[in-house]
């Protein structure tokens, strides 16, 4: 029988949520949490699960991967699963950091699964196989069968098709390919320049992948003659959250008035606190600076480094927040900062 | 969000701990904080340490919106 090994965070290895997301990394000699899921459906046995804390490898990744990796050293395993991380982007981090380095340094086969939305697709989707997963645990059955069922593939030899059709993102790989059907390269690259010609729909055998990067814009020559204005997606709100922003999956943001304060006051003082439910908010709600730093940028100011700090400061929830939505309020925000003549911006994010 | 902001032609810096994340979704400027739910500042320190760290990451934050990049950028920072 085969031997897998699954990757899981502290919240799937069933040790707690945010409050342990520092947890250090580390291995049982049995399945937990998921990793059972995997052993009822896999054609092999799960003999660890190794379980680390998604800001462990958020902050420590180097050390993180060489505690994994010396764990493994020993071990023998045909297969290696991540996840599935759904659409938690530190955790889909965390499954394409340690499942890269995994493959890299055992070339075993690396499965995971995450909601296109997870950037952790586009990081590492080049790295190991990356199946399109929902966007919550309420998917774990759907994709871990998924990734299984592939995993079982690999196992028993079977042949392996192209990533469109085996379902994975496409990794940018390419092997020599003959189609069933035997059509020669020339006769199709004459079909695709005959169908462009014609303005007919073709499919390109080498699609470029598209990048959608932003031209870098001009440095401010004199930082004392601008405002500056601060953003964060660490969910920083007045107590009572007036604009109601969610604490996941955002729509909303917010813009809150700090032109006659030197630094944010904290939840105790009942001014500021954190409503993001993708972080442990004690160390946001004690010292919401941390998030924002208004004390920071207010003594800038003060010594005449910049010109001015922005009298607003705009907020949003950076956790499960679509791409789309955050480009929707990003432009909005936009909007606002161009109008008042702000001219430049530091973003905190979380 | 940090990509419409520069779309508009205002230079902006973002601030994050993970940085791999934050190249990926298009920030060109990019100063590193040291981690998620603290970004400039561990409870476990001294209040000082705390105030020294943020005061100079910020102050670099500043600096990156001074300076003329030509690709993707993260600033080095010192403490």
């Amino acid at each position: 029988m085969s031997k897998a090994i699954v990757y899981l965070n502290q919240f799937f290895g069933q040790i707690g949520g945010e409050d342990v997301a520092d947890h250090e990394p580390e291995i049982r000699d049995k399945k937990v949490g998921a990793a059972m899921l995997y052993d009822q459906l896999l054609d092999a046995d799960v003999t660890h699960t190794i379980i680390c804390g998604d800001n462990f490898v958020g902050s420590k990744e180097e050390e993180a991967i060489d505690r994994i990796l010396g764990f493994l050293e020993d071990k023998e395993f045909d297969i290696f699963f991540a996840g599935p991380a759904f659409q938690a982007g530190r955790y889909g981090n965390a499954c394409g950091a340690i499942g890269k380095a995994v493959k890299e340094e055992f070339d075993v086969p690396v499965i995971s699964s995450m909601n296109e939305e997870n950037p952790g697709v586009d990081m590492y989707k080049k790295d190991i196989y990356i199946f399109p997963g929902g966007q919550s645990a309420a998917k774990m059955k759907d994709d871990v069968t998924k990734m299984v069922e592939f995993g079982n593939k690999i196992l028993n030899g079977e042949k392996l098709l192209p990533a469109e059709e085996e379902g994975y993102f496409i990794r940018g790989i390419r092997h020599q390919y003959f189609l069933p059907d035997e059509t020669p390269a020339y006769e199709r690259a004459i079909d695709m320049l005959l169908k462009k010609i014609n303005n007919e729909e073709y499919v390109s055998e080498l699609p470029i992948p598209e990048l959608d990067t932003v031209k870098i814009a001009d440095p401010i020559e004199d930082l004392s003659k601008i405002t500056v204005a601060l953003v964060t997606s660490g969910g920083i709100v007045p107590i009572d959250n007036p604009d109601r922003i969610q604490s996941a999956s955002a729509t909303r943001w917010g813009k809150y008035y700090i032109d006659d304060v030197d630094q944010l006051q904290n939840r105790r003082q009942e001014a500021f606190k954190t409503i993001h439910a993708g972080y442990d908010p004690a160390a946001a709600d004690t010292d919401p600076n941390r998030v924002v730093p208004v004390d920071a940028m207010r003594k800038y100011e003060e010594v005449g480094k910049i010109g001015k700090l922005y009298k607003y400061f705009y907020s949003t929830v950076g956790t499960g927040t679509t791409q789309g939505e955050a480009a929707r309020m990003g432009q909005e925000i936009t909007e606002e900062l161009l109008e008042d003549g702000v001219q430049a911006v530091i973003l905190t994010s979380t | 969000m940090v990509k419409e902001i520069e779309r508009a032609g205002i230079p902006v810096v973002q601030m994050a701990n993970l940085i791999p994340v934050a190249k990926t979704v298009g920030a060109n400027r990019m100063v590193p904080t040291i981690s998620i739910p603290y970004p400039l500042g561990d409870p476990s320190t001294s209040e000082e340490e705390q105030w020294k760290l943020r005061y100079h990451r910020v102050g670099v934050a500043l600096d990156a919106l001074t300076t003329d990049i030509e690709e993707q950028t993260v600033f080095d920072v010192e403490i």
